[in-house]
């Protein structure tokens, strides 16, 4: 590669282009970036696509950024949890990559629908990253606006949100907004349980009778609270695509590159009415499923440490390093960034006021319901009994 | 004044093509609404004339239809969705309850999915199981959806309208064995004046007992009434019309000045609307009682074989009898 070259083109800095089908040991994995931060040129994934990146630096630089202070918020959020500010938190540790690969894939004017670990597709979305803590904390169900940041709210029950992603590609179909570069798309998040829901696999019947314009989007991080891979399926997840008409592939999940690259093809295709696809994320989630769960009940530390190795934030600042795109004031420079952003989310999740009583009749019925509105009065009415009593 | 003798069918048809050629936005789907026109024909021939992007033949799947009708919405269409019978509403139960109820109390507003969910319900009309069964009460319970029932072709052309314009998720639970029932229809009735959406309606004034019912339950009612009045009672018939909210205003009414009332409906008893009614009556009408809040209803059962289900929906006699027992105390 050409070290030490940073005005070089990207493809110049590569030293030895290599173009190959699949990865180290893996021929079902689209990889372009290797656990020891070695870039590789181009992957041809098993339906034949060629899948490639042309970052800039600054581009490489922004997204260890975001894989680093996306750690750290969730970090924050764990710690939180444990000194009882947050009721719980499911955290992404681990799957950082997965969700800021695809997160950047997507355009403005694509539709993200996610379950309740995406916080990192939540903040390449543009929103404020306290917002889910809220939710967690118990003061909102989360607060941000769906239609301005193109990201819809949090899911919970398994798998309910690729129907509504369906749903909603159908009417980007309907409303002709596919078939050119400007066209819209939709990406719907999930994990390798929900591949077992029923909901899944109607939406994947639906996607393909209709050809929405859909990326169904699995992290597969190998483990559905405590129930394992296998007891979802006995075939690799991405293979089910086949089975209803569409193409399926498998990425590294824990390669930011590899995810970029495959969600922004996976997009534009179907953004040009070429319908949707299926992306399997490889990857592990390294903590707990939330903070109410005990992985050491479930899963043995090796394998754990065999992830560990795989890490997506470590072999991006190798790479970064080896390629001298950023050097270690730059990596200081975002740890202290990280470390501000994460004081500052603190902070904030601590002055979070719980929200007034009263509040929790709003929002029922756009058109409101007078029984519900007398119930409101009742309460209010129990409420101001106890103004000035001892209470 | 347009006015046409329809069946409740066809007023419902009638309607849903007002809706189609209103509003671009509102769309149709479920299985078998295209081409067939729906199991009872309710969505006949609004495929062909607007075309399979507006009428929708779906996958057979009935989460599928709900929630990607909930995508829809969400994209600022107000899909239509006809679930074939009553009894096949459960798979998408999640959905309706979790995902259409809650969307827009769960992002504070700045969601609404305004969907109709149309089911043909009751029994009476000889099907096999799972083709009769009364699941009002399960939707009636869930806070963020409206439902409401029409029992006559007036109101199913006008409040099948109604319910599409409404920002709100409503489950719209159609009288199947009235589908063939015919009456005068105002083609030209305004839809937001004369009868909101989610008011009752006394539909036989009456002096001696008030007797509540909704969907196929009312005509049971009015024969009850006619059949009363020969004997020298006078019941007054309210349709309810909306069963959430309910509109308790003419309920409270009409008890305060008969001091009797029988609830009807076809679905179980046990927790079913009729006690929620009768609590509430209770409550709001103690000292104008002159007997307990009686009702009649279907059995605790599943809904059972065809040929004993004359026997399980309440009829005028057993009507007649409670209407009797509110006389003995």
């Amino acid at each position: 590669m050409a070290k030490g070259d940073p005005g070089g083109t990207t493809r110049s800095r590569r030293a030895a282009p290599r173009s190959r089908k699949g990865a180290t040991g893996d021929p079902e994995l689209v990889q372009l970036l290797t656990p020891e931060g070695e870039r590789i040129d181009s992957v041809t994934g098993p339906d034949g696509t060629e899948y490639r990146v042309d970052f800039t630096d600054e581009e490489y630089r922004g997204l260890y950024r975001d894989l680093v202070l996306v750690r750290k918020l969730d970090a924050e959020a764990t710690a939180l949890q444990r000194q009882g500010e947050l009721g719980i938190w499911a955290s992404l540790l681990g799957q950082e990559a997965a969700q800021v690969g695809s997160g950047r894939a997507l355009r403005t004017q694509d539709m993200a629908f996610p379950t309740y670990r995406e916080h990192g597709v939540l903040y390449c979305r543009g929103i404020d990253p306290i917002m889910p803590l809220g939710l967690f904390r118990g003061v909102d169900q989360g607060g941000w606006d769906p239609n301005e940041f193109k990201f819809n709210m949090y899911t919970i029950v398994i798998g309910a949100q690729t129907l509504h992603a369906t749903g909603y590609a159908m009417g980007i179909t309907m409303d002709g907004k596919t078939g050119t570069d400007d066209g819209e798309a939709v990406i719907a998040y999930f994990g390798d349980g929900a591949t077992s829901q029923g909901d899944v696999n109607e939406a994947f019947v639906w996607a393909g009778v209709f050809n929405a314009p859909m990326v169904f989007f699995c992290q597969n991080n190998q483990y559905a609270i405590s129930e394992p891979l296998e007891r979802q399926t006995r075939i690799p997840l991405y293979q089910r695509a086949a089975g209803f008409g569409f193409p399926g592939v498998r990425v590294d999940g824990n390669d930011v590159l590899a995810t970029y690259a495959v969600t922004r093809t996976a997009l534009d295709n179907a953004r040009h009415g070429q319908g949707p696809s299926l992306i399997e994320a490889y990857t592990y989630r390294m903590g707990a499923h939330t903070t109410s769960d005990d992985p050491t009940r479930y899963r043995i530390a090796s394998e754990v440490e065999a992830w560990q190795a795989k890490d997506p934030i470590a072999r991006v600042k190798t790479f970064l390093e080896k390629q001298k795109i950023a050097d270690a004031d730059f990596f200081a420079e975002i740890d202290e960034q990280a470390r501000r952003e994460s004081v500052d989310l603190r902070e904030r999740v601590l002055a979070m006021p719980d929200p007034e009583p009263v509040t929790m009749f709003d929002h029922v019925y756009p058109n409101g319901s007078p029984l519900l509105d007398e119930q409101r009065a009742q309460f209010s009415r129990y409420m101001e009994s106890f103004e000035g009593s001892a209470h | 004044m347009a006015t046409e003798t329809l069946t409740i069918g066809k007023a419902l048809n009638t309607g849903l093509r007002r809706a189609l050629e209103n509003d671009p936005k509102v769309i149709i789907m479920g299985e078998d609404v295209g081409k067939l026109g729906g199991v009872f024909r309710i969505t006949d021939g609004l495929q062909k004339d607007f075309g399979d992007q507006r009428v929708i033949d779906t996958p057979l799947a009935e989460s599928g239809i709900i929630g990607t009708a909930v995508g829809l919405a969400i994209r600022g269409y107000r899909p239509v969705c006809e679930i074939q019978f009553d009894g096949f509403v459960y798979p998408a139960y999640d959905q309706i309850v979790s995902q259409v109820a809650k969307m827009h109390y769960r992002s504070r507003g700045k969601l609404s999915i305004p969907m109709v969910i149309r089911i043909p319900f009751g029994g009476g009309i000889g099907a096999v199981e799972h083709h009769s069964e009364s699941p009002e009460a399960y939707f009636a319970h869930t806070a963020g959806l409206k439902v409401v029932s029409c029992a006559n072709p007036q109101d199913a052309y006008v409040m099948i309208q109604q319910a599409i314009a409404s920002d709100d998720p409503i489950v719209f639970l159609e009288p199947k064995r009235r589908y063939w029932e015919k009456g005068q229809v105002d083609l030209d009735a305004p839809l937001s004046d004369a009868y909101p959406l989610h008011s009752a309606r006394v539909v036989r004034p009456g002096t001696d007992v008030t007797v509540l019912a909704y969907g196929p339950m009312v005509r049971t009612c009015l024969e009850a009434a006619t059949a009363a009045a020969e004997d020298g009672r006078e019941l007054e018939v309210i349709d309810l019309r909306s069963l959430s909210p309910l509109d308790l205003s003419a309920a409270y009414e009409s008890v305060k000045r008969t001091g009797r009332a029988v609830v009807v409906h076809e679905a179980p008893s046990n927790i079913g609307l009729g006690a929620e009614l009768a609590a509430r009556i209770t409550e709001e009408c103690f000292y104008s009682l002159e007997s307990p809040v009686l009702r009649v209803t279907g059995f605790d059962t599943p809904y059972p074989a065809a040929r004993v289900e004359e026997e399980y929906l309440p009829d005028l006699d057993r009507v007649l009898d409670a209407v009797d027992r509110t006389f003995g105390w």
